[in-house]
C-alpha cells in the first residue's frame, strides 16, 4: 500500500484543516506510516464480490412527521459563539477585493 | 441502616430499597456520594465537574417525588433510579452545563439543550452528580488522552483505568456513584469496566439514541451503562434505551422489561445458565494476552461449563482484520464529524482573523495529539485516489466480520464468551509512545462494534492484584440475555474471595500525601 511522504503529510494536514508544527509533521510521518503498515493485511483478502456494510442494523427510511416544532432560542444558539454581531455569528471576510 | 460512609458501598438496588422504605433520603444519599467524589478527585481525577448544588437540588426533587408516590400508593419498585446518584461522561449534553468531550476545543462551551439520555435520566429521577473524565473525543483506551489530565485507577494509582470512559469506570469503582453512563465506539465502556472491576455494557447499535452526545464515529458509537453489578447496570440501560425520533438510527425495537427483573437470588440466576449454548472464539485468545488474564477467563468458562452451560470452541475467522478495519472506518467518520469544530459557532477561535488561518490555528492548537493523528488517518483514507483502497475496502471487510458472527447466531449459539481486554490495567505512559500498542488494547472489543452487536464485561477475578474482565457477546437486541448470563456468573462467584475486595489503593486516594496523576507523570518523566 501507499507510503506517505513529508509533502503528503503536509497536504493531508491542509485537507484536515490542521495547522501542525514541523515537529508534529515529523512525528506524524513516522506514526502514520507505521499505522498504514497495519492496514496492508486487508489487501490480502479478496473482497471483489463482497458488498460494503455502512451500517449494521436494518432500518430503512426512518422519517419523522413533517411537523414544525419549537427550535432553540436565538440566545441559546449564539451564547457559545466566539464572536457575534446582533443575531449573527461574526466571521472573518472570505471574499476580498482583488489587488 | 448503614452510616454515611457505608451508603456508597451499597448497590443502587439496595439504596433504592432504603429510599422507597423511607429509611433514607436522596439528599442524604447524594451528600454521602458527593463527599467521596470531592475527597478523592484530586488523586483520581475521575470527574471533570462535580455539581454539588445541582445534584442536591435534583436530590430534593427526587425526595418530593418519592414522598408523593408514597402518598398516592404508586411507589411500587418500578422506579429503580429515583433518587440514585449517577455520573455522565463529559460528552453528554446537560442543558446549561459544560460538555468538553475531554478537549480544549470545547472549553467554555455550555450545552444549550439536554441529550436524549439526559432527559430520560431526569424522567427516571436519578441525580446527576457531575461529568466524568474521558479520552479526548473518546479516542483512546487509557483516559491519558484527556486534555484535562489522566484518571487514576483506584486499584493501582500509577495505572490507567482504561478508556475512553475511564472517568465513569473509576468513579463507579471508587464508590463515587453506583452507576454511570459511558459511550463505546471500539471498547470504551467494556475495556475500562474490565480494568476497574466493574460491569459495563455496550448495547446493540441503535438501542440508545445518541441525540445530544458528542459524535466520534457515527456507524459505531453506542451509549451504555457502567455499574457495580448486573442488576444496576440493566436498570440504567432500561431507563435510557428506546426509540427517539431525533436519532434516525435509534431502533423501534421494544426495550425488554426483563432488564428490570433480573433474579435477586443467586441460585435462581445460576439455574438460568443451564443449557445455554456459549461459543468460545479461539481467535480472542490473542498473541500478547497476559497468562494471568487467560487463566482467569478460562477458569470462568470452566465454572459456566460446570453450571450446565454448553461451551463449544468456535472460530471468528476474520478477527485478525478487525483492528485495521476499525482504524480506517472510525477515523474516517471522525474526520467528517469533527469538521464542525471550526471556531465559528462555539468554542475558542484562534488565529489572525483570516478564515483559513482561523481554522488551521484553532484546530491545530486545540485538538490533542491522538485526535490529530486520527483526523489525519481519516482524512487520508477518504482523500481522492485512496477511498477505494481504504474506506471502501474496510466496509467490505466489515461485511465479512459481521458475517462471522451471523453464522454463529444461525447455528443457535445464545452468546459468545471471551476476554474483554488482553491485559490488566497498564502503567501511565506505557503505551503513549506507540499508538498501535494502545490500539491493541481493544482487539477483543472492537469487532463487536464493527458488527453492531451488544457486549458486556463483568469482573472475573484478579491477576497480579488487578481486575480481569469476562466478556459476553450476543446477537442484535439480546441485551437482556447477556445480562442474565452476567447475573448467572455473579451468582456462581458470589462467594469468591475477590468479590469482597475493595480497590486496593482506594484508601490512598483520600490521602493528601498521594500525588495526583499529573504530578505522578511529571515525576516519572525522564
Amino acid at each position: 500500500m501507499a507510503t506517505l511522504s513529508r509533502s503528503d503529510v503536509e497536504h493531508v494536514a491542509y485537507l484536515a484543516r490542521l495547522g501542525l508544527t514541523d515537529d508534529e509533521l515529523t512525528l506524524l510521518e513516522g506514526q502514520l506510516n507505521h499505522i498504514l503498515d497495519q492496514y496492508t493485511i486487508l489487501a490480502t483478502l479478496d473482497t471483489e464480490a463482497i458488498p460494503p456494510t455502512a451500517q449494521t442494523i436494518e432500518l430503512e427510511n426512518i422519517l419523522r412527521d413533517d411537523v414544525a416544532g419549537p427550535s432553540l432560542p436565538t440566545e441559546a444558539v449564539l451564547g457559545n459563539a466566539p464572536a457575534r454581531e446582533g443575531d449573527f455569528f461574526l466571521v472573518p471576510p472570505i471574499l476580498t477585493e482583488r489587488d | 441502616m448503614p452510616g454515611p460512609a457505608d451508603l456508597p458501598r451499597l448497590h443502587a438496588h439496595e439504596q433504592s430499597a432504603l429510599l422507597q422504605a423511607g429509611e433514607l433520603t436522596s439528599r442524604e444519599l447524594t451528600e454521602a456520594h458527593l463527599a467521596g467524589a470531592e475527597r478523592d478527585n484530586r488523586v483520581l481525577n475521575a470527574w471533570l465537574t462535580i455539581d454539588r448544588e445541582r445534584a442536591l437540588a435534583e436530590a430534593d426533587a427526587a425526595d418530593v417525588r418519592i414522598a408523593a408516590a408514597r402518598a398516592d400508593g404508586s411507589l411500587d419498585g418500578t422506579h429503580p433510579l429515583l433518587g440514585i446518584p449517577v455520573g455522565l461522561k463529559d460528552l453528554v449534553s446537560v442543558a446549561g452545563g459544560q460538555c468538553t468531550a475531554g478537549s480544549r476545543i470545547l472549553e467554555g462551551y455550555r450545552s444549550p439543550f439536554d441529550a436524549h439520555i439526559t432527559e430520560r435520566i431526569r424522567e427516571a429521577g436519578a441525580v446527576i452528580l457531575g461529568k466524568t473524565n474521558m479520552d479526548e473525543f473518546a479516542m483512546g483506551s487509557s483516559t491519558e488522552h484527556s486534555a484535562f489530565g489522566p484518571t487514576a485507577n483506584p486499584w493501582a494509582l500509577d495505572r490507567v483505568p482504561g478508556g475512553s470512559s475511564g472517568g465513569s469506570a473509576a468513579a463507579v469503582a471508587a464508590y463515587h456513584v453506583p452507576l454511570a453512563l459511558g459511550t463505546d465506539t471500539g471498547g470504551s465502556i467494556r475495556q475500562p469496566a474490565a480494568l476497574t472491576g466493574t460491569v459495563g455494557m455496550k448495547p446493540t447499535y441503535g438501542r440508545v439514541s445518541r441525540y445530544g452526545i458528542v459524535a466520534f464515529a457515527s456507524s459505531l458509537d453506542q451509549i451504555g451503562p457502567i455499574g457495580r453489578d448486573a442488576r444496576d447496570a440493566a436498570a440504567l440501560l432500561h431507563a435510557v434505551a428506546g426509540r427517539d425520533e431525533r436519532d434516525s438510527t435509534s431502533s423501534p425495537a421494544p426495550v425488554p422489561e426483563e432488564l428490570l427483573t433480573l433474579p435477586a437470588s443467586d441460585d435462581e440466576a445460576v439455574a438460568a445458565l443451564r443449557g445455554k449454548r456459549l461459543g468460545l472464539p479461539r481467535e480472542y485468545f490473542v498473541a500478547g494476552m497476559e497468562p494471568g488474564v487467560e487463566q482467569r477467563v478460562r477458569e470462568a468458562v470452566s465454572m459456566l461449563d460446570a453450571a450446565g452451560a454448553i461451551i463449544e470452541e468456535v472460530s471468528l475467522p476474520h478477527t485478525e482484520y478487525g483492528l485495521a478495519t476499525y482504524y480506517i472506518v472510525a477515523p474516517a467518520e471522525a474526520s467528517a464529524n469533527l469538521a464542525r469544530y471550526d471556531g465559528i459557532r462555539f468554542g475558542p477561535r484562534l488565529g489572525n482573523d483570516d478564515v483559513l488561518d482561523n481554522y488551521l490555528t484553532t484546530r491545530g492548537r486545540l485538538f490533542g495529539a491522538e485526535v490529530k493523528r486520527r483526523l489525519m488517518l481519516g482524512t487520508y483514507a477518504l482523500s481522492a485516489g485512496y477511498y477505494d483502497a481504504f474506506y471502501l475496502k474496510a466496509q467490505k471487510v466489515r461485511t465479512l466480520i459481521k458475517g462471522d458472527f451471523d453464522a454463529l447466531w444461525a447455528q443457535g449459539f445464545d452468546a459468545l464468551v471471551a476476554p474483554t481486554s488482553p491485559t490488566v490495567a497498564f502503567r501511565f505512559g506505557a503505551r503513549m509512545a506507540d499508538p498501535v500498542a494502545m490500539y491493541l488494547s481493544d482487539a477483543c472489543t472492537l469487532p463487536v462494534n464493527v458488527a453492531g452487536l451488544p457486549g458486556i464485561s463483568i469482573p472475573c477475578g484478579l491477576s497480579e492484584g488487578l481486575p480481569v474482565g469476562l466478556q459476553f457477546i450476543g446477537a442484535p437486541w439480546s441485551e437482556a440475555e447477556l445480562f442474565k448470563l452476567a447475573r448467572g456468573y455473579e451468582g456462581l462467584t458470589a462467594g469468591a474471595d475477590w468479590r469482597g475486595l475493595e480497590p486496593a489503593e482506594l484508601a490512598a486516594a483520600s490521602d493528601p500525601a498521594t500525588p495526583a496523576p499529573l504530578e505522578r507523570l511529571a515525576a516519572g518523566a525522564t
